[in-house]
């Protein structure tokens, strides 16, 4: 008959082996994360963006402006990019005059209102621009609010618009957290960035990505093992955006800091 | 100008899509279904726990509540951009939205609410059918009348005691079963906002029933305005008629607005205001307490640009001034008026807080949205979702209630 | 008897019925739950085939390659290299059908976007060799003194 003291420990150190295995199992590895797609497609569409190269340009937002038809003197934009300036006391100053589609074409800083702040150079600790898009979250906050199904995932991730179907509550525009979804003011219903769908689903990458001379822009297919997008992915530190409201961006940044908003 | 860059001017880093997009009328539009919800559960307190001095106001308050119905709907379709697929809310819902529960929590309620209202004066519309059937030689208006009347009636003529108990019996199994939908009604609405994570300042678990707590605050100290001010009327009309008609009942004789109906009304009030501005306390204190990161942000709103909004006009002019204006004993008319006012205001700054207040700052944390209403509309946008709109969405619940009046008197015997 | 009673009942089983005939008759007939489940994938399937129909603008460099040969090999061995075409010249749609020539575009405000020098170390931005544009000849187009195509060669204007 075992007495209490041989069984504790007997069972203290089954479960203990027990646990062993099953941890194993628990630890982040992005090939699990790959692996535990159980649908069969072939095709996840994924972006990644390298804020070490962006210099403002531009180019990409004036490209999608034109590629995808959104009125050009609008002050909405499917992408755009963010400067970030951060001086010698500690505060961060950030713009994004008409989203960038002209690049950024002073020094100073637009706080709205058409006012500038001055920046003395010899203040600068770091500076750097960061590119904007649609996540084509996995965990699409904007299509779980949609009253009437107008938008909704396609099933190799991006996150499209029914612009028939769409009441225009603006209920998907509230539920994003990263401000990409807007109004547009021609159609009058939801808009916002689709990864240039009818461009990659023609073997095209997006508008953006051409006209990037930089390469901070790419597109790729995380399905696909071969692509130099997913190896990059895989293999180097990427960060995404607002991790912490759970929509599972695909948008991968490198060189993406605390003060990205 | 896009869709809410003429009403929305950006401070410092706002996302560049960003705008102030759920205006005046989604602040109008909890409000109004608020409305809709207290007068449906003042109402049902008479039918339901038989508080007998309610009779009166018991009866105003459900057909105002169903005159208020079809104006809550006015406000979405003045804000949808396009309104016309309004109705794909009821073809295609999709549940996991809860903006789709509009479409069935609606019907039902409406549903509810004409059920009810039929019960409590089908003796009506059968004698006035048959008084209109017994006239030989109708005019036009009489047979429009004699039609409507007749439909009305649903083709149920037994207005013997036993049939009348029957109705009484369904009116009560309808008022308490209402009583749950009208909770969810608002609930729901409450919903809507607190399930939001992407807005910082309207996500908590505490926005349903912080919204259901206001909304019966409202519907309470609508009805008891409204029978005030519906009362004084009448006395003051007769008084004018009587130089013509002097067969008519005399001011003194019709009954002006009962000081007891009211204070027992206002006693229901104070109870939910202490409850709702608990809710809402608890949500300040909590989030202060926590500070996680959006608290910066919030702090200023709150404690800086929003700061009169909140604590002088809604918790000050909306909650403290009236709860002591109802507590002092010796209530009258004039402090009940000056009082549920107050209330109606404090709780459209409630919602006003809520909506306007969670988009006074960006999502990027790092910069504010200013909202200015428009006042004078220069195209439709600026008529729908300005000063004017919400005031067309005002006007009308009285508008159909004087309609409705006349086919449901509120004021005149009919059982 | 208790049937009048239960008259508003059919009035709401009729509104129900209606409901229901409209739904048969609005909703189109490709509406429904797609791969992606109810909560993300609720919606009309043909919708997707729309999008993927809209016309494409930029063709890329190697559309200009065809004809433009020399342009494009002389972009493609000078530091401007990685800049599309397009980016300056505006998107191909059905050049040379429809436009018959694509603008040039010789405005400072198109190769400031790169060249106004921001101290930004930190960024690829720092490392572009870039002017003030307020100080350096703001009377004059950039290519007046500088060919774009290849700008380590002289103005060809």
């Amino acid at each position: 008959m075992i007495n209490r003291r041989d069984f504790c420990k007997k069972t203290m150190i089954m479960v203990g082996g027990l646990a062993l295995p099953l941890a194993a199992f628990e630890l982040f590895d992005p090939k699990t994360l790959r692996a535990e797609k159980t649908d069969t497609e072939k095709v996840r569409w994924v972006f990644l963006v390298d804020t070490h190269k962006c210099v403002g340009c531009g180019m990409c937002v004036k490209a999608c402006k034109i590629e995808n038809e959104t009125p050009y003197d609008a002050n909405v934009t499917r992408t755009w990019v963010e400067r970030y300036v951060i001086t010698r006391d500690g505060k961060v100053h950030i713009d994004s005059p008409k989203g960038a589609r002209d690049g950024f074409k002073t020094g100073k800083i637009d706080i709205g209102g058409g006012k500038f702040e001055d920046i003395k150079p010899e203040e600068i600790d770091k500076a750097f621009f960061v590119p904007k898009l649609c996540n084509q979250c996995d965990n699409p906050p904007c299509v779980q609010v949609c009253p009437v199904g107008a938008t909704y995932q396609t099933a190799d991730g991006v996150v499209l618009v029914d612009r028939e179907w769409c009441i225009g509550c603006g209920y998907c525009i509230m539920g994003c957290p990263y401000g990409v979804r807007f109004f547009h003011p021609v159609y009058r219903v939801a808009e916002k960035c689709n990864f240039c769908y009818h461009r990659i689903t023609k073997g095209m990458k997006t508008a953006c990505v051409d006209a990037c001379p930089f390469d901070a822009r790419r597109v790729g297919n995380i399905k696909d093992p071969a692509d130099p997008v997913t190896k990059i992915i895989m293999t180097e530190r990427v960060n995404i955006l607002k991790e912490e409201y759970g929509t599972k961006p695909q948008v991968f940044y490198l060189g993406l800091t605390k003060e990205v908003k | 100008m896009v869709h809410g860059e003429a009403w929305t001017v950006k401070e410092l880093f706002v996302y560049p899509n960003e705008y102030i997009y759920w205006t005046i009328q989604i602040v109008m539009y909890p409000f109004m279904t608020g409305l809709v919800a207290g007068a449906f559960v003042l109402s049902s307190l008479y039918h339901v726990f038989d508080v007998k001095k309610l009779k009166d106001i018991a009866r105003f308050s459900l057909v105002f509540s169903f005159a208020l119905l079809p104006v809550a709907m006015m406000p979405l379709l003045m804000h949808l951009l396009q309104p016309q697929r309004g109705i794909e809310v009821m073809l295609t819902p999709h549940f996991t939205s809860a903006i789709a529960a509009f479409g069935i929590v609606f019907t039902t309620y409406a549903m509810i609410v004409a059920s009810e209202l039929w019960f409590v004066y089908r003796k009506h519309f059968v004698e006035t059918a048959l008084e209109l059937r017994g006239i030989g030689e109708r005019t036009f208006a009489q047979h429009m009348r004699h039609l409507l009347f007749s439909a009305l009636t649903l083709g149920a003529y037994d207005i013997s005691e036993h049939a009348l108990e029957r109705d009484e019996k369904a009116v009560k199994v309808l008022a308490g079963s209402g009583i749950p939908v009208a909770c969810f009604l608002h609930g729901y609405a409450g919903f809507i906002f607190g399930s939001v994570k992407a807005n910082a300042l309207w996500m908590t678990p505490l926005m349903p029933v912080i919204f259901i707590c206001s909304a019966v605050v409202s519907g309470i100290a609508l009805c008891i305005l409204t029978y005030i001010v519906t009362m004084e009327i009448r006395k003051f009309l007769a008084a004018r008629k009587q130089r013509l008609y002097p067969k008519l009942p005399s001011a003194a004789e019709l009954k002006s607005a009962e000081v007891q109906v009211v204070t027992m009304t206002a006693k229901y009030l104070v109870m939910f205001l202490i409850l709702a501005i608990t809710l809402e306390l608890l949500d300040l204190i909590f989030r202060g307490y926590t500070a996680v990161k959006s608290w910066d942000i919030l702090r200023s709103v709150i404690y800086g640009k929003d700061f009169t909004n909140i604590f002088v006009i809604q918790y000050g002019f909306g909650n403290l001034v009236p709860f002591i204006l109802f507590l002092l004993p010796g209530l009258t008319i004039r402090r009940a008026v000056a009082g549920t006012l107050m209330v109606l205001l404090g709780v459209f700054m409630m919602r006003w807080n809520v909506v306007i207040g969670g988009q006074a700052f960006s999502s990027s944390f790092a910069g504010f949205m200013h909202y200015h209403l428009p006042i004078w509309p220069h195209d439709m946008e600026t008529y729908k979702e300005g000063l004017f709109g919400a005031l067309t969405v005002i006007v009308t619940p009285y508008v159909l209630f004087w309609l409705f009046n006349k086919v449901m008197p509120v004021f005149k015997e009919t059982h | 008897m208790k049937n009048h009673v239960w008259r508003p009942l059919y009035i709401v089983l009729a509104v129900v019925v209606l409901v229901l005939l409209a739904q048969y008759i609005i909703v189109p007939k490709d509406f429904g739950i797609g791969e992606r489940g109810y909560m993300y994938g609720w919606h009309r399937k043909g919708n997707e085939a729309e999008w993927k129909a809209v016309k494409v603008k930029y063709k890329t460099s190697e559309y200009c390659k065809g004809c433009h040969r020399d342009k494009y090999d002389d972009i493609k061995s000078s530091p401007h290299a990685a800049i599309m075409c397009e980016d300056c010249h505006g998107p191909a749609l059905d050049h040379p059908k429809d436009p018959p020539t694509l603008t040039i575009d010789y405005s400072r405000e198109l190769c400031v976007r790169c060249h106004f020098y921001l101290p930004y170390q930190t960024s690829g931005r720092g490392k572009i060799r870039g002017i003030n544009p307020e100080t350096h000849h703001p009377e004059a187009e950039c290519t007046m003194c500088h060919y774009p195509h290849n700008p380590k060669r002289e103005a060809t204007r």
